[in-house]
């Protein structure tokens, strides 16, 4: 079981979560416009990366928000946790969230090469 | 007699049962202890050869004496040396298989969850040190141990003292678990550990998050193979020698002893000293380490280097009667002629395995040491710490060394620096979160594969010259004087893995005694072509007893390397997954049995349905009332009963169960549009409406009637059990998607009991029950929601209606359920008001055709295949919408919502029978399926069977004769339009 650090609980276990697959895919402006194809990616198609990879958790048992998580799908390790929607994907950069474990300000304390 | 005690362990205090024999005891011994000192050999029977076996090992590894036991510690298998002697203790061998109790488990289980900075697994030199050192740092430790008593290996070696006293200062210091009997069985992600321990009658698993791990788990003695090894009487040497040392039980009179390294040797002079006869002591080294040589020497014993093993003989018992010893090559070849050497205690050590499973589950490599004749972890990430002889360092001096560093660093490293907040201003919103050292992610979180350096011990580890010197025993005493002419006081250990002649039965090899398997099998394993140690192990079952190969798991390693021509690393090891050491199923299960096992809701009206002999249907975790038998009924005459009430006069349903979920905010209504299928934006204040809720594939997620409450508020009703589903797809789409509409979600289920009254004489009903109420049609309109008292108790009715018929759906607070239920009774009686249960509720809903979720929908069917485009916006979008013009939902041959009407009206169909076209004739039918019966049910209003069922392009195929497949046989029923009673909907006023 994940140690999922929660922006608003801190580390908890991951029983108290459900999973939300990949993060930063946002429901489409306008769903008629997009043509069979373009549809389709948006409701099945996922990366699935050998490694970092940004993803949805929902604190179920706990708080119950979501948050955006990066995880390491190689060896699990997870880099940092934002609220859901702090980074959205092509947004501009701000710099980090106020998430304590931000995934644009955490360092890997000790972690050697990661 | 074989075995007996040599008086200086204590004396016997009790008795236990051995197969309904009284066999003195110790109380806390090992049942094995027991069972050598009364000189019981054969304890069980081998899985396939029914061949005797006896007790090998001591404490954890023991391939041989595997038993049940019943009393105070019930266990259906076990190995004998880990279950301790107490009065009342019956114990039986066991012919292979254990077998589960028929009655309901004896053994009782709980969970519990524990964190801490460090957790020390074992608790012998290495690990007390460690969990000592990390203590001193101010660290939260948890130490684990297998053992009843700690002291680890070394136990029974001089430090039994020391270890008893540093024991009990950790189990008296704050900030310090010291768990005993406790088995760590898994390793698992960002530091979680699980734990078993034993305690009697019951176990108590443990899920134990730590920041760092110690790894002092020890190492497990080794056999090597030879003819008839597994003869009752062949015994592990170091264990041999453990009974010896901590129980004051000597095994055997007449020992020979034979190994490869210098800790055979020792314990043939511990076999010695306990009073046994040492017949031979053969070391298969061309040269002993010359400490224990000449210790050995002063006891007048001679050792025969060069020499092993090759075949041990039965006597009249079945049990060990002599050793033939043969000079043996440096791969176990035999030389020469063998001798016969008469023995009662054959003892065999091939050398001793760091206990690795827990490490490599944390992400290590096992190498294998030549001068450790091991295979040893590296690369364990900068989480977890190896130390002691699980870290191949066999000398008790060295471990302790070993221990106190890594258990200091690991304190140092799960503390961390003094906190402080990367930056101030950056804090959470409910302030700075706490349990982050540095600030930053707990570094578990990180766990695996980060580790730069190479080795696990982290420069704690083995002896790094490479010679291999200096692997001293623990349990070389230091009272033993060097010969001061031996340059060589110990010699390194040899990887001796089987030892054959031209003349040896490989069938009778034995490598897995769990198993019965032999080096035979491991031979027809390669023959046959495999050349992975995994599929080794799976063709010859080698390493899948109950000690999951911990004894035999680098014998056949070393055996395959041998027959393939490979290095051990080119051979390796099976991959040690979790759980180390077997788990009941009764610690699994916990406390999680029976009633238990799952919540069960209850509706408030629960004691009247229970005092009115209700039969009872659980729906997701909900009880609800089936029906309520009358006299002899059985279910079909009840309710026919049931629904001829509720279409003709009046009957009343506990619908409590309907999830019930408040939308508030000043976006509610637009937020609802999104979702639902319909407008509800547009819904008025005590205005219902029927809403489809789908996922973004477009696949029927939810149904139910939406209110619009006084204040502007919504009432979203849903299927009962799918409450908690349907509030989390709100609140996902509401933060995830929409964080900007204002939107408050609440799940009102359990705050709210309904009395749902239906039929013709409803209205009557309520008019005595709310008299304050003006339930008349025209002020109480279909989809209406009033607000008022009923039966004294503020209420909110609902004209709804699952039935067609004229409906009254009152809430009340749930603490007044069971009184309105009451009342209602009580109003209705006059008009001979009928209670009904769910199995009723579903024929009169399927009458009308309507759907459930979870029958007529699967995750898989959308509202145009139910025919409910009547339902869907065209104005507006809606989560799933586009999804109905993709090219596979859009096609005009999917399942479609049908009726279904057997052709003989007395069938009643099986719900999930297959529907096909043509009759098949006789036989298994095999045509293709083009659907399926997804309710069925006998009918009072139609006076016939009828069903609902998804057929392709079924809308088109109205009249049409089709098949429904149960098991072998094929029912012709017609297709019809799915709405069977009152299709111009007339009813529902009344």
């Amino acid at each position: 079981m994940l140690l999922i650090p929660c922006p608003w609980c801190g580390p908890r276990d991951e029983r108290e979560f459900r999973y939300g697959g990949q993060a930063h895919i946002a429901y489409p402006a306008d769903p008629a416009a997009l043509d069979d194809r373009d549809w389709a990616d948006y409701l099945f198609v996922r990366d699935n990366p050998a490694g970092r990879y940004a993803e949805r958790w929902f604190h179920a048992s706990g708080c119950r928000a979501w948050c955006d998580v990066e995880r390491d799908t190689v060896d699990y390790t997870i880099t940092g946790s934002c609220g859901t929607g702090a980074h959205p994907a092509g947004g501009p950069d701000e710099g980090p969230c106020t998430s304590p474990y931000c995934v644009r300000r955490a360092v890997p304390s000790g972690g050697g090469a990661r | 007699m074989t075995g007996r005690r040599t008086g200086a362990g204590p004396a016997p205090d009790t008795w236990i049962a051995f197969d309904g024999e009284e066999v003195p005891a110790v109380t806390g011994e090992p049942v094995s202890a027991a069972l050598l000192a009364a000189g019981v050999r054969t304890v069980c029977r081998g899985i396939r050869t029914g061949r005797p076996r006896g007790v090998v090992g001591i404490g954890t590894g023991e391939p041989g004496a595997q038993v049940r036991t019943d009393g105070p510690d019930p266990r259906p298998m076990a190995p004998a040396t880990r279950v301790e002697a107490r009065e009342g203790l019956r114990v039986s061998g066991l012919a292979g298989y254990g077998r589960l109790p028929e009655q309901a488990p004896a053994r009782g289980g709980d969970a519990r969850w524990a964190h801490c900075d460090v957790l020390v697994v074992g608790a012998g030199p290495a690990g007390l040190a460690a969990a000592d050192a990390a203590r001193a740092e101010g660290a939260r430790v948890i130490i684990a141990d297998e053992a009843p008593e700690p002291g680890g290996d070394a136990r029974g070696g001089g430090r039994d003292a020391w270890a008893a006293a540093t024991w009990q200062a950790l189990v008296r210091a704050p900030d310090v678990r010291a768990l005993a009997r406790t088995t760590v069985t898994g390793h698992y992600d960002h530091g979680e550990h699980a734990a078993l321990e034993r305690r009697g009658r019951s176990d108590l698993l443990w899920r134990i998050r730590a920041r760092r791990t110690v790894l002092a788990c020890g190492s497990t003695e080794r056999p090597f193979a030879f003819q008839d090894d597994d003869l009752p009487g062949v015994m592990l040497a170091g264990a041999a020698a453990a009974y010896v040392r901590r129980h004051g039980v000597l095994p055997g009179e007449r020992a020979v002893v034979a190994g490869c390294h210098d800790g055979a040797l020792w314990a043939a002079a511990a076999l010695h000293d306990g009073g046994a006869r040492i017949e031979a002591v053969a070391d298969a080294r061309p040269r002993a380490g010359a400490a224990a040589r000449e210790a050995l020497r002063r006891r007048g014993v001679e050792v025969r280097t060069g020499t092993s093993v090759l075949r041990a003989e039965a006597g009249a018992d079945g049990g060990v009667a002599a050793a033939l010893l043969v000079s043996v090559g440096p791969d176990g070849t035999a030389r020469g002629e063998p001798e016969r050497v008469p023995c009662d205690l054959l003892a065999v050590s091939g050398g001793y395995d760091p206990a690795a499973p827990l490490a490599v589950q944390a992400g290590a490599r096992l190498r294998w040491s030549a001068p450790h004749a091991a295979f040893l972890p590296e690369g364990l990430p900068p989480t977890t710490v190896c130390v002691g002889a699980a870290a191949g360092t066999r000398d008790a001096e060295a471990a302790v060394e070993e221990g106190i560093a890594a258990g200091a660093a690991a304190a140092r490293a799960a503390l961390g620096p003094p906190v402080a907040p990367p930056d101030p201003v950056h804090t959470g919103p409910q302030g700075p979160l706490a349990g982050a050292p540095g600030g930053g992610l707990p570094e578990v979180m990180r766990s695996r594969g980060e580790s730069a350096q190479g080795h696990g011990a982290q420069g704690v580890g083995p002896h790094e010259d490479g010679t291999g010197a200096a692997p001293l025993d623990l349990w070389s005493g230091p009272d033993e004087p060097l010969d001061p002419a031996s340059s060589e006081p110990v010699a390194p250990p040899m990887a001796l893995f089987c030892v054959t002649g031209p003349e040896t039965d490989a069938a009778r090899v034995y490598v897995d005694l769990q198993r019965d398997a032999a080096l035979s099998d491991i031979r027809a394993a390669v023959d046959a072509g495999m050349d992975s140690i995994e599929l080794i192990k799976r063709h010859t079952t080698i390493g899948t007893g109950p000690d999951q190969g911990r004894t035999c798991g680098t014998v056949a390693s070393g055996i395959t390397a041998h027959l393939l021509g490979r290095t051990m690393d080119g051979v390796g090891g099976t991959t040690p997954r979790p759980p180390y050491a077997p788990v009941p199923f009764t610690a699994l299960a916990g406390r999680a049995r029976g009633e238990l096992i799952d919540p069960l809701r209850r509706t408030p009206m629960q004691p009247w349905h229970e005092a009115h002999g209700a039969v009872y249907e659980d729906v997701g975790q909900w009880r609800r009332a089936r029906y309520y038998p009358q006299g002899q009924e059985d279910m079909h005459a009840a309710v026919l009963r049931e629904c001829t009430a509720a279409r003709t006069g009046v009957a009343a349903l506990d619908a409590s169960t309907l999830g019930k979920i408040i939308v508030a905010g000043r976006d509610a209504g637009t937020f609802l549009d999104r979702l639902y299928t319909g407008n509800l934006s547009t819904l008025k204040p005590g205005r219902c409406r029927y809403g489809l809720l789908c996922t973004a594939d477009g696949m029927v997620l939810d149904d139910g009637v939406i209110a619009r409450l006084p204040d502007g508020a919504y009432l979203v009703s849903t299927t009962s059990g799918n409450a908690e589903t349907v509030l989390d797809h709100m609140e996902e789409w509401s933060q995830t998607e929409w964080p900007e509409l204002c939107v408050h979600i609440f799940n009102a289920t359990d705050a709210w009991a309904v009395v749902s009254l239906v039929g013709p004489r409803s209205r009557d009903v309520m008019r005595r029950l709310a008299p304050g109420m003006d339930v008349s049609q025209e002020a109480f309109r279909f989809m209406d929601l009033t607000e008022g008292e009923v039966a004294g108790v503020r209420a909110r009715v609902l004209r709804v209606s699952f039935t067609g018929e004229l409906t009254f759906e009152v809430n009340v607070p749930s603490w007044y359920g069971l009184a309105v239920w009451e009342a209602a009774m009580d109003a209705g009686a006059a008009f001979g008001i009928t209670p009904y249960g769910t199995e009723t509720m579903h024929v009169l809903r399927a009458e009308k055709g309507f759907i459930v979720v979870g029958h007529e929908t699967d995750g898989s069917v959308t509202p145009l295949d139910l025919g409910m485009d009547w339902a869907l916006s065209r104005t507006k979008d809606f989560v799933g919408k586009r999804s109905l013009s993709r090219p596979d939902t859009a096609r005009g041959d999917r399942p479609q919502l049908v009726g279904l009407l057997p052709e003989d009206p007395g069938t009643v169909l099986a719900e999930g029978a297959q529907l096909i076209g043509e009759d098949p004739g006789p036989g298994p039918p095999r045509a293709r399926s083009q659907g399926w019966v997804t309710s069925s049910y006998d009918s009072a209003a139609l006076g016939r069977s009828f069903a609902l069922g998804l057929l392709r392009s079924g809308r088109a195929r109205h009249g049409e004769v089709v098949h429904a497949v149960h098991l072998d046989t094929a029912v012709p029923v017609r297709v019809a339009d799915p709405v069977f009673y009152d299709r111009e909907g007339s009813r529902k006023d009344g």
